[in-house]
């Protein structure tokens, strides 16, 4: 998977999760949090949709690196990139 | 109808399998929450309810006359529609309506609100005085606790620091919230501060369709994400050995299991279903320290069918004491009641009313009664009730064709929980709670604890965090989970 891949799979998870929000505009370098409404539940499900879909467990203490969208990619690219784009 | 000799009871866990990842015991929000979300992510789920009806608390009942009367379904905070339309589906979702008209009526004040922080800062700088820069700092402080505060302040003293001796604020400040989840004053700030924002966000709200509605429909669901649900089934045994969840023992048959997703209470979780044994001796000393919250009473009435009640409020917190006061709040003659009125709106079609009054009371004020003073005590505790609505809907008791009590005796029939708690147990339980899995392989609880994980929102999304730890843990045991470091 590419690094527009990856991105492009944060987008989906996000739509699905805050589906009222307009995710077209988000700034990969602010934090998601104050761009869209998302709680402490809605990163829960980030992490359980990553799990789901791709087998990957983020431990509690690297919750950090998904308060934006730069730090996401950055953080699950290696982990996705030996993976076809698939579901 | 007699039934007929030498019939065989039914067997409620026909065709049920030898073997699941999860069992689910019990069907309370948290239990139905998690059983959904774990089925939904591939896992054989068996839900496992002692009772006949879904639900938990969440529950209702039907009575002679076309009555149906709700729990607990007025009224959560906005959060429950998000929580619902993720978890559940975006249906249930979209029948979550506001109630738009809050009152309180006491010695100190009358206000009616739509409990909300734009209305209670209007409401506090209008009608108690206080300045605006002190409310702003209030909600501030109030929204920014969490779960990594300090313990030591207590709700008592975040109002002190405030408010300090104005009793009529801290009243129309914790008698809503105490109504929600059983804490009091003397309970840790966090705990208020939590639950009091959640309220306060958007204000509070309900299901449109009655509880009956919401769990035929959630029951639908966890069958269509393939969740074998057994009602009529009492797990008496969680097996463990080698500090590892094996089983479980229901109506004495003997299932196997790779995990446990106890929705009973906490502590029946630990000292009876699995057993002080399997635990630290160190973990059971906390155990041990844990204390239940309060129980309640509640008394139902039915309108009868043709009679009309007037718009009084949907959620009317009454009261004859000069204070609100800690102590008496759980008191047998109690006058601080909750009546939670449900108009036709609520069931669209049916045309019907009911008001439900509620209490919070203490078991053994209720459980050593002999039969006649038990009966008795709830027929005063009914008629103090009629009288105490006349003020409100006057000509009431000719307008009422049921009128019925439930004690702390009563909740705990039907939920089993020690002492008929109805809001779980107090802080220190959730660290419990939240502790079980690094004592037992594969055991996980949910359910309303530690006051924050308490009410209809805490408890679905408590059974959302752990249903996450019972996934984690299961795909964990199958080998190929790839674990991120950074």
């Amino acid at each position: 998977m590419t690094i527009d891949e990856v991105r492009q799979i944060i987008l989906n998870i996000l739509a699905d999760i805050a589906p009222d929000e307009d995710i077209s505009s988000i700034d990969d370098n602010t934090k998601l949090r104050d761009q869209i409404d998302l709680d402490s539940m809605d990163f829960l499900d980030i992490v359980m949709e990553l799990r789901k879909r791709f087998n990957i467990e983020v431990p509690e203490k690297d919750y950090e690196h998904l308060a934006t969208m730069a730090g996401c990619v950055s953080y699950l690219t290696p982990l996705l990139k030996d993976r076809p784009l698939a579901s | 109808m007699n039934k007929p000799p030498n019939k065989p009871p039914r067997d409620w866990l026909k065709g049920v399998l030898s073997a699941y990842d999860t069992v689910v015991i019990g069907s309370g929000l948290a239990g139905m929450t998690s059983a959904n979300l774990l089925a939904k992510m591939g896992h054989k789920v068996l839900l496992a309810e002692h009772h006949y009806n879904m639900g938990g608390m969440a529950t209702w009942f039907k009575r002679k006359g076309g009555h149906i009367m709700d729990i607990s379904l007025h009224g959560f905070p906005c959060g429950m529609i998000k929580t619902l339309r993720k978890y559940w589906t975006q249906d249930i979702s979209q029948r979550v309506v506001q109630l738009k008209n809050v009152r309180f009526d006491n010695p100190q004040f009358s206000v009616n609100t739509s409990f909300d922080k734009i209305d209670f800062t209007h409401i506090l700088r209008e009608r108690f005085g206080i300045m605006k820069e002190v409310i702003d700092e209030f909600f501030v402080t109030a929204r920014g606790m969490n779960f990594y505060d300090d313990l030591v302040m207590t709700t008592r003293e975040l109002f002190e620091k405030f408010f300090p001796g104005r009793t009529d604020v801290w009243r129309f400040l914790m008698e809503p919230i105490t109504y929600a989840n059983g804490s009091t004053l003397d309970d840790p700030a966090l705990t208020y501060g939590i639950v009091f924002s959640n309220f306060m966000d958007k204000g509070v709200f309900t299901y449109q369709g009655g509880t009956d509605h919401l769990i035929k429909e959630m029951k639908q669901e966890l069958l269509r994400n393939g969740v074998d649900i057994r009602t009529h089934c009492m797990v008496e045994k969680i097996y463990v050995d080698d500090k590892t969840v094996q089983g479980v023992r229901i109506n004495g048959q003997d299932i196997q299991c790779r995990s446990v997703l106890s929705n009973s209470n906490l502590l029946t979780t630990i000292e009876q279903l699995t057993g002080e044994e399997h635990f630290d001796p160190e973990f059971i000393e906390e155990v041990k320290k844990v204390r239940l919250n309060n129980s309640s009473c509640q008394v139902y009435m039915g309108i009868k069918k043709g009679e009309t009640v007037p718009h009084v409020g949907d959620l009317l917190f009454s009261s004859e004491a000069d204070e609100y006061c800690t102590d008496k709040i759980l008191s047998k003659d109690i006058t601080s009641r909750t009546f939670s009125f449900y108009y036709p709106e609520i069931r669209p079609g049916t045309n019907r009313y009911s008001i439900v009054s509620s209490t919070n009371a203490r078991y053994q004020d209720w459980a050593n009664l002999s039969e006649s003073q038990y009966r008795h005590d709830k027929r005063v505790l009914e008629q103090n009730t009629l009288d105490a609505l006349e003020k409100y809907v006057p000509g009431i008791r000719k307008k009422v064709d049921h009128v019925e009590a439930s004690t702390p005796k009563t909740f705990k029939r039907y939920t089993l929980h020690p002492s008929g708690t109805s809001f779980g147990t107090k802080f220190e339980g959730l660290k419990v709670s939240r502790d079980l899995p690094n004592q037992i392989n594969g055991l996980f609880h949910a359910g309303s604890v530690g006051i924050i994980m308490s009410g209809w929102l805490g408890a679905a999304n408590y059974g959302v965090i752990v249903a996450n730890e019972t996934d984690k843990f299961l795909r964990q045991l199958s080998p190929n989970l790839v674990t991120a470091s950074a």
